[in-house]
């Protein structure tokens, strides 16, 4: 049974069509990566997903239920960090639980926990300025784990990090997020079959085109290499023509 | 260097008040135009030995205070309410531009006509030239909050009220007080005027009675170093609320 379901799924901006009659699905702690150039409706459907847009048409079914702002089964991470300045990195994560009306010692705690789980254990006490970007990203994805979410959803989390900090957490993602069914969305090949179960395409009219399965359910020590040998380049070969392809059409 | 700076303000004081001193004395000019700083530090502390001073300064304090505060409150609350709805702001805010460009002070008498000539009128121009610059620079503030962190609020299932809380007012606090900052200094100058329209006691009257019936031009100096005194004393506790309000959102 997929955790979620999304079923003949269009939205459109006005005039402008960005999604058009695109189904999918997830099940339980399966990793998806959807890969698609910019402006192909990528960041579009995980709004959707989250319920902060309403679609046009068709719908989206999370663990039974509709989709819905807030639901505290569903994590988010957005491109940028969006941490609260003036707060600590400790009390930034604390905030979805302070939102959900938990008490105070409750919340620190999984927080704490969450923050222990992407290794920023070190940082409870820090201002946001006062910490790397690498470890920015750790701590909003410590944010959306926090309520341990049966769906987690990633735009791109580390695209504003450095080359070697984004390796390093692409490594560490598939642990990281274990457990959850997750949907990542990203322009990275590389980054795409590493955290994946699955590489989905997404072509400009905002359907899927393309499937190739990803490396996830590899030893982590082992990802890497593979990506590299001749199976992993004949996939990113795959999904760069593919890319090519809609990126011309 | 650093200490030469952090000392300069005060070096210069110095030096400006010797040559104020040294000056008025050798050309001889009279005390009743411009008295020299020690008379002025002089004519302070003898009125504030016999009492003159603590009997203007005690209400003046009260109409800053209390007009401020209200002024300042009702600020808040109007730059809130007009920073989340944009209904709101394109409806109150052609008058709110209108409002701040009549000059308060000039409302003074039809203060007055209103409320009296006691204490009331003056609390009311108080609180009348506080509140715009509040209201202003928190509907501007409350208003201009990243998108991204409103999003992030609503992907959380914050109500409005949450959004405010965790997320507008702590993100608006600098800009809320930048616009208190200039209420504060702007809450005396609404008692001083508001004292010339009329009453009996208060920094705002001194002024009157050291220039017109005492005709006591030292007085009149040290009413005006009290004035600047009591500006930089509200300055301050606006600068200390800021402070600590920052240690409660951390």
């Amino acid at each position: 049974m997929a955790h979620l379901q999304i079923q003949g799924l269009s939205h459109s901006f006005g005039e402008r069509l960005i999604l058009r009659n695109l189904s999918l699905s997830i099940a339980s702690g399966e990793s998806v990566a959807l890969l698609g150039p910019n402006g192909s409706g990528k960041s579009t459907l995980l709004r959707l997903i989250a319920g902060l847009l309403t679609p046009t048409e068709g719908s989206i079914i999370i663990g039974g239920s509709g989709a819905a702002a807030g639901r505290p089964d569903v994590g988010i991470a957005f491109q940028d960090p969006r941490l609260l300045p003036w707060r600590t990195v400790l009390r930034n994560v604390t905030l979805p639980l302070e939102i959900a009306g938990e008490d105070e010692r409750g919340a620190r705690e999984a927080a704490a926990a969450a923050l222990r789980r992407v290794a920023a254990d070190l940082l409870h006490d820090r201002r946001p300025a006062e910490i790397s970007g690498g470890e920015r990203g750790r701590v909003a994805l410590a944010r959306a784990l926090v309520r341990a979410p049966s769906l987690l959803l990633l735009d791109e989390p580390f695209a504003a990090l450095d080359a070697i900090t984004r390796a390093r957490l692409d490594d560490e993602l598939p642990e990281l997020t274990a457990g959850a069914a997750t949907l990542l969305v990203t322009h990275d090949v590389a980054e795409a079959l590493l955290v994946a179960d699955r590489v989905l395409l997404l072509d400009p009219v905002g359907s899927i085109s393309v499937e190739v399965p990803g490396l996830r359910s590899l030893p982590p020590a082992h990802r890497r290499s593979a990506l590299l040998s001749a199976d992993g380049a004949a996939r990113q070969s795959r999904l760069y023509e593919a890319l090519a392809a809609v990126d011309h059409a | 260097m650093r200490r030469f700076l952090r000392l300069s303000p005060l070096l210069l004081a110095a030096m400006l008040i010797s040559i104020w001193e040294v000056g008025v004395r050798v050309a001889a000019v009279p005390t009743f135009i411009l008295p020299t700083p020690s008379a002025i530090l002089v004519r302070f502390a003898a009125a504030w030995a016999d009492g003159t001073m603590v009997r203007h300064l005690v209400p003046t304090v009260i109409e800053v205070t209390i007009g401020g505060f209200i002024g300042g409150g009702a600020g808040l609350a109007l730059g809130i309410v007009l920073g989340l709805s944009g209904a709101a702001r394109r409806v109150v805010s052609p008058y709110l531009v209108a409002a701040q460009s009549t000059p308060i002070l000039a409302l003074g008498p039809v203060l007055v006509l209103w409320f009296g000539p006691g204490l009331a009128a003056k609390i009311a121009v108080c609180a009348l030239i506080t509140l715009f610059p509040v209201a202003i620079a928190t509907l501007v503030a409350i208003r201009d909050v990243e998108p991204g962190t409103i999003e992030l609020m609503s992907s959380l299932g914050a109500s409005r009220w949450q959004s405010l809380r965790y997320a507008r007012l702590p993100g608006a606090r600098a800009g809320i007080f930048a616009g208190a900052r200039v209420a504060a200094t702007l809450a005396v100058v609404g008692a001083i005027v508001g004292e010339w329209l009329g009453g009996s006691a208060g920094l705002g009257i001194l002024l009157n009675l050291a220039r017109g019936s005492l005709f006591d031009t030292p007085l009149l100096f040290a009413d005006l170093l009290q004035i600047a005194i009591l500006g930089m004393s509200a300055y301050a506790l606006v600068l200390w609320m800021e402070r600590v309000t920052s240690r409660s959102t951390a």
